[in-house]
């Protein structure tokens, strides 16, 4: 295995949905063994950057290397082989609605290993214990609440001892004690389990305080990174927005409109 | 010469669209010896789509049975043949009426929920998922249900073929008194091997047409409720237009 220090490498990477650009020449490095986030306001492509590492969509230009491979010229058995090193946690759980908590948690096991059944019982066991819901595995996804969902979904992205966890938006829509209980998760299982964890969300001050890097991306680019302290003081307008959650800034407030006054007098309608 | 531009442009939409559903069968060929071999996913959609269907499937061919039954009774009556009837009515439902109607009411029952169920693990990330644990939604999720699908239509239709022709025996013989020797005799000497084997080769080529399109349409969804919706709708009437479409075709093949 390469042991480099960083897990992600990303060059000049360039890519753009229906001829708008998401990312001009994004460059970065994730370090092995941290929890990195991934900040920046809507819209600038934080989950596309998840989606581009795993390569769930290709970019136009650049190149991602994950431990060392470069994701853009795996075959397709060598990309899956990547992903079952790697979790990800998407934004509503996507657990599989058909199954229960017990299959859920099950399922990479039984697709992936002949193991016994006494075997995967004892996995999934120790995998929700871990984020403990154990007491739940009877129940249907339908019957869990969305931090309790997530939850499942974290213990589904663990058992197969992934080396990198991916948590795409994990506190959308969470209660206060259920956001905890994800942040103490996050912060828990990479010490515990040595992994490498990439956290996406704008959630700034929740996020800052299981950091250990963060990356700010604005307009396409990496417009900051460091230590949460460290972009706290940054010298930067759209940092200083973004960290301090100010309505109007670089990120200006209003959406491109004509000229406010001429609107309303019908200057340029067709009334 | 704009309109001649648009109908261009939508024939040449319509063809890559055909062209998008050839590369996704030829996807679920490839994916289907593996699926076979579990085939326990196979058999729980072979439950959702065949068993699950069996109600209305049988409702629908004893009340069509029944109708066959009066109205082959009135007509052959005028001739003096009413004799014909078990003929008549089970020539009409193993060639045609079991295939075809099957087929209709399998686009509006199984056909919406499978393309509404993937469109919505689609719409829910759920296939995303299963791609990340690098495990093959084609594999996993839709070939098994295209093979229930495929498995579980001439199943119905055998079954929609019988109950009718049992519904036709209860108006003809019980009600209006056909002479039940001259009903099932007849129809035994008359309805040759390849009646029925033009029966079985369309209710399989609908059900592979029926849910290709089916799960097509449902894994190609806009991952919104809107996009979901609209691909259930289209399901029914591609499914619906294609059925009668190749049951011309297949008819004239037979002749």
């Amino acid at each position: 295995m390469n042991q480099n220090a960083n897990i992600v490498e990303i060059r000049a990477l360039n890519y753009s949905v229906g001829g708008r650009p998401v990312f001009n020449g994004l460059s970065m490095n994730i370090p092995r063994g941290r929890v990195t986030a991934v900040m920046g306001p809507s819209g600038t492509g934080k989950t596309t950057l998840l989606r581009l590492i795993t390569r769930q969509v290709r970019p136009d230009s650049g190149s991602v290397h994950v431990d060392g491979a470069d994701v853009e010229t795996l075959s397709r058995t060598d990309l899956y082989g990547l992903r079952r090193r790697m979790g990800m946690l998407f934004q509503n759980g996507a657990l599989l609605t058909d199954l229960n908590v017990f299959e859920n948690v099950a399922f990479p096991l039984r697709e992936h290993t002949e193991l016994p059944e006494r075997l995967i019982r004892q996995l999934v066991l120790t995998k929700l214990q871990a984020v403990g819901l154990r007491g739940a595995i009877d129940l249907m996804p339908a019957e869990l609440s969305g931090g309790m969902a997530r939850r499942v979904a974290l213990a589904r992205a663990i058992v197969m001892d992934p080396e990198i966890l991916i948590y795409d938006e994990p506190f959308v829509g969470l209660d206060p004690i259920s956001m905890g209980v994800i942040l103490r998760l996050i912060r828990r299982l990479n010490d515990a389990l040595g992994l490498t964890s990439i956290v996406v969300s704008h959630d700034v001050q929740e996020i800052s305080t299981v950091a250990d890097l963060v990356f700010l991306l604005s307009g396409g680019q990496v417009v900051a990174h460091g230590t949460p302290q460290q972009l706290q003081t940054y010298p930067s307008e759209i940092v200083r927005q973004f960290m301090g959650g100010l309505a109007d800034g670089p990120v200006p407030f209003h959406y491109p409109a004509p000229e406010y006054f001429g609107e309303l007098l019908g200057r340029d309608g067709e009334t | 010469m704009r309109v001649s531009n648009n109908l261009w442009s939508s024939l040449i939409e319509s063809l890559v669209s055909v062209g998008d559903v050839a590369r996704f069968l030829l996807r679920l060929t490839v994916g289907t010896p593996r699926a076979l071999l579990r085939f326990g996913l196979v058999a729980e959609q072979i439950f959702n789509a065949g068993a699950l269907s069996l109600v209305i499937i049988m409702l629908s061919g004893l009340f069509v049975g029944m109708v066959l039954g009066l109205q082959g009774f009135q007509l052959l009556q005028r001739f003096g043949s009413e004799d014909a009837l078990g003929t008549a009515t089970a020539i009409g439902l193993v060639k045609e009426l079991g295939p075809v109607v099957t087929a209709l009411l399998f686009a509006g029952r199984a056909g919406t929920a499978l393309a509404s169920e993937i469109g919505l693990m689609r719409a829910t990330d759920q296939l995303s998922a299963m791609e990340m644990m690098a495990v093959d939604p084609i594999q996993r999720v839709v070939v098994p249900r295209f093979l229930g699908g495929v498995i579980s239509m001439p199943l119905l239709a055998a079954i929609f073929s019988m109950i009718g022709i049992y519904g036709a025996q209860l108006i003809g013989v019980q009600i209006m008194h056909v002479d039940a020797g001259s009903f099932w005799s007849q129809m035994r000497a008359s309805v040759g091997i390849r009646d029925i084997n033009e029966g079985i080769v369309k209710s399989l080529i609908f059900g592979v047409a029926c849910s290709l399109i089916a799960v097509f349409e449902g894994y190609n969804a806009e991952p919104t409720a809107e996009g979901v919706g609209r691909a259930t709708t289209r399901t029914v009437v591609t499914s619906a237009v294609t059925t009668l479409f190749l049951d011309y075709l297949i008819t004239a093949m037979f002749l």
